[in-house]
């Protein structure tokens, strides 16, 4: 029963871990399906969680604080298109740039406001979002197996996991059965396809920039005001590049993206747990050598069971018209 | 009469310092099948594409049916009842056909209820015109002639009342070209309009109601077509004389070059391109591949010129096996050996676009004694090269320095195959060697292959121009689905004998 317990709390949180990169992943889904490169998903998650963080601390209000980490991140976001689909600039140095404004913009700002060495200060109460326990937990509790499963995996989440797990299957209609998700995943792979049957590859190409930065802004908001209780300096640690690496893993396809995220959110969460106990054969392994499991694990999988994974064709190459 | 249905006054286009279209007028009328010729760079895509609305004209007026309409993005045009079929098909590979064709014609927000109408009407436009695609198949699976039904599907579905074809036979046999041109007329009989844009005057000539030409983006005539000819409209085209066939004495075929037994290629999805192929080429001789592009000509070259791994068989050059095919080395050591390849498609393998001419001019014969100044190339040495080349193969603008991507697509095809030629080589492979190449540079491209044949040098030939394996080969094999299909000589070949094999249908 220890053991069930003890995996229950493991999958618990994976959940927990996999809440972030989720949801960048689902919004490096909506850039990179209608055909530009998001390497930035980490710069705006960065910066959103800043804005969180500071939102929070100030008004005292998680969920104003939500709203502040989107508004930032899809600036972030309207600025890496107008760099890349108005100017057909490089999408990758223009995302790259982004990434590297948010590290140090976030750190400068949070020293000069809050003057806590590049830190928010530690959120509380209202601030935070608080795990909500969903209704029946009490009368289920006695059911053996069941009962155990509803109270420690599936209640007893922030409001913001619940927000995360309805947009999945949200964003896997909006892709594959509404004219919006047939028209993005057309300008990934043929613009001109696209520009002569009328549609605009530019207006096509901003609004899916803007579901990448509200999905990144979330995940912000949930770093800083759900999992933690303050924005740290760098405090999404390649997220935005894990997320990127199960978007690939997931073969651009939601599900599937999913899934690769709970995989690599599985492998933190099991790095959190190994740290300093003895394992059988090998003993104490150094904890750094833990703390890198899933990002070998990334490597590994991208490397070798990923197949070959098909980016949309047009990714990556600003659209201009043939002559 | 009725107001034309298109009518365009003074359409101008500049692409930075390219005029390329110069105050041009055009008037097409109602019901009617009409064809627009020119070379390549004579305007003709860019004044359909303000037509279209994918470029947006400098100055000028487009009216409809009588009516002015402001054209400024293909929207716009589809709403006119313009409708267009790409030379370049604009469709997205990895979407089924229904899809493809629902794509900015969703009719509403989700997708469902759309996809059922587009499904019915598409069944009845199919049973109408004989368009049959399977709707739910990808575009990728489906060979090129399909690929052109759901283009013009796509057009019918929007309601197209004048049609727009770019190029639209460069992907068919000459038999599905026939359809195609019988779809047409059946078009024009109910009352639309057709604009037809080729560079193959027979079309024109089998087609068409009435037919302008163009010419360095203006327009230099309009003629009905019953009132003009072939060798008129190439003078027309070209600003002077041209010669539609080189001359060609009949062949002294000498000593066997080449020997292919029984070769097999795959591609790189291990689906075989190539299902044993045997033929030879002897010195003195010209010998065409036959066939719609995609049925293992590519892949034929590219395994003859060392490019491509063999999966069964075997090539003889004069009598010898080549060595270890697929080894990376191996086109290094063709050429060593005098085998000469221009590419079938010169933008990818047969040159770089970014390098200057004289870069594009020596590749694959970088390394020659005579182009190294110690262990260094002498860039000198390699632009006299590539100037004398200029001079023998009359290279337009004769700058080595230009970009090789500046030049227009003869031109880049000369350095190509001047390349190849100045090495004086004893096979040439040579595929499509006239793509893309105004009629001009045609002729003269054509004049150097015969010569080289009259040097009692050994070519294959490999062209989706049917026309162009008839005026140049002296024994033409028909290739379909990977196989060798027929073999006729040039004396007893005709275009529809040759068609019918190189639709599988008969020998």
């Amino acid at each position: 029963m220890e053991e069930f317990a003890q995996f229950l709390s493991l999958l618990a949180s994976t959940v927990r871990l996999s809440m972030p990169l989720i949801l960048c992943a689902l919004a490096g889904l909506f850039a990179e399906r209608a055909g530009v490169v998001d390497i930035g998903l980490e710069g705006k998650m960065l910066a959103a969680a800043f804005a969180a963080g500071s939102a929070a601390a100030v008004s005292g209000s998680a969920w104003l604080g939500l709203v502040a980490a989107v508004a930032v991140s899809v600036v972030f976001a309207l600025i890496h298109a107008f760099a890349c689909v108005t100017h057909k600039g490089n999408q990758v140095v223009s995302g790259m740039a982004l990434n590297v404004l948010a590290v140090g913009l976030t750190a400068v700002l949070a020293f000069a406001w809050f003057r806590e060495g590049g830190q928010t200060p530690a959120l509380q109460g209202a601030a935070r979002f608080a795990p909500l326990e969903l209704p029946f937990v009490q009368t289920l509790s006695g059911v053996p197996v069941l009962g155990p499963i509803y109270a420690r995996l599936i209640s007893g989440h922030n409001a913001l996991v619940y927000l995360t797990l309805a947009a999945i299957p949200l964003v896997s209609f909006v892709v594959f059965r509404t004219r919006f998700g047939l028209r993005l995943r057309a300008v990934g792979e043929n613009p001109h396809a696209v520009d002569t049957a009328g549609i605009s590859v530019a207006w096509l190409r901003y609004r899916a920039m803007l579901c990448c930065g509200v999905l990144c802004g979330v995940a912000g908001s949930y770093l800083a005001t759900a999992m933690a209780s303050a924005f740290q300096r760098e405090m999404t640690a390649g997220k935005g590049f894990l997320a990127l690496a199960a978007l690939i893993f997931g073969k651009w396809m939601p599900v599937p993206t999913v899934l690769a995220c709970l995989l690599f959110a599985f492998a933190d969460a099991l790095q959190g747990r190994l740290q300093g106990v003895a394992l059988p054969g090998i003993g104490v392994v150094p904890v750094q050598a833990i703390q890198a499991l899933p990002y070998i694990l990334t490597v590994l999988l991208l490397a070798g069971f990923v197949g070959k994974a098909v980016a949309p064709k047009a990714s990556g190459v600003p659209y201009a018209k043939e002559k | 009469m009725d107001a034309p249905a298109l009518r365009l006054t003074g359409i101008d286009k500049h692409f930075g310092p390219v005029h390329a279209n110069r105050s041009v007028d055009l008037s097409v009328a109602k019901g009617s099948i009409h064809g627009i010729v020119g070379e390549n760079g004579a305007g003709k895509s860019t004044l359909m594409g303000v037509v279209y609305g994918y470029h947006t004209a400098d100055q000028g007026s487009i009216e409809v049916d009588g009516k002015p309409v402001r054209i400024a993005a293909p929207q716009d045009a589809i709403a006119a009842g313009i409708g267009m079929v790409h030379q370049h098909f604009m469709l997205v590979e990895n979407f089924t056909v229904l899809e493809n064709v629902l794509l900015g014609a969703e009719g509403g927000a989700l997708l469902a209820k759309g996809r059922a109408r587009a499904r019915a009407e598409l069944e009845r436009l199919a049973r109408e015109y004989g368009l049959s695609v399977d709707l739910d198949a990808k575009i990728e699976d489906l060979h090129v002639g399909a690929q052109q039904r759901v283009e013009i599907l796509k057009a019918l579905y929007r309601g197209a009342r004048i049609l727009i074809l770019d190029e639209p036979t460069a992907v068919l046999t000459p038999q599905e070209a026939d359809k195609l041109f019988e779809l047409l007329a059946l078009w024009r009989d109910q009352g639309r309009t057709v604009l037809l844009i080729t560079h193959k005057l027979r079309e024109i000539l089998a087609v068409t109601d009435r037919v302008t030409v163009m010419r360095q983006g203006a327009i230099v005539a309009t003629r009905e077509t019953a009132a003009t000819n072939r060798e008129e409209l190439a003078e027309l085209m070209v600003g002077r004389r041209v010669a539609l066939r080189v001359p060609k004495g009949s062949a002294a075929p000498g000593a066997e070059i080449l020997r292919v037994e029984n070769l097999v290629c795959a591609d790189g999805r291990k689906t075989e391109r190539l299902r044993g192929v045997s033929f030879a080429v002897r010195a003195g001789e010209i010998v065409g591949i036959a066939g719609v592009s995609g049925n293992g000509q590519s892949e034929l070259l590219e395994a003859l010129a060392g490019l491509r791994p063999i999966a069964g068989g075997r090539i003889l050059y004069k009598g010898e096996a080549l060595p270890a095919p697929g080894d990376p080395a191996r086109a290094k050591q063709a050429r060593a050996r005098a085998i000469a390849h221009v590419p079938e498609d010169r933008h990818r393998m047969g040159m770089v676009v970014a390098f200057p001419a004289y870069e594009t001019a020596i590749l694959g014969y970088h390394d020659d004694a005579e182009l190294a100044e110690g262990p260094l190339l002498s860039e000198a040495r390699a632009t006299a090269r590539c100037d004398k080349l200029m001079g023998q193969f009359d290279v337009r603008p004769a700058d080595p320095r230009l970009k090789s991507g500046k030049f227009s697509g003869g031109n880049q095809q000369k350095i190509v195959l001047g390349r190849e030629i100045d090495r004086d080589p004893d096979l040439l492979l040579v595929g499509q060697p006239t793509r893309g190449v105004d009629i001009g540079a045609i002729e003269f491209i054509h004049r150097r292959l015969v010569e080289l044949r009259d040097r009692g040098k050994a070519v294959l030939l490999v062209s989706c121009e049917l026309d162009e394996i008839l005026a140049l080969a002296d024994r033409i094999l028909t290739v379909c689905d990977g196989r060798i299909v027929g073999e006729v000589a040039a004396a007893e070949a005709d275009e529809r004998r040759i068609g019918l094999m190189m639709a599988g249908i008969a020998a």
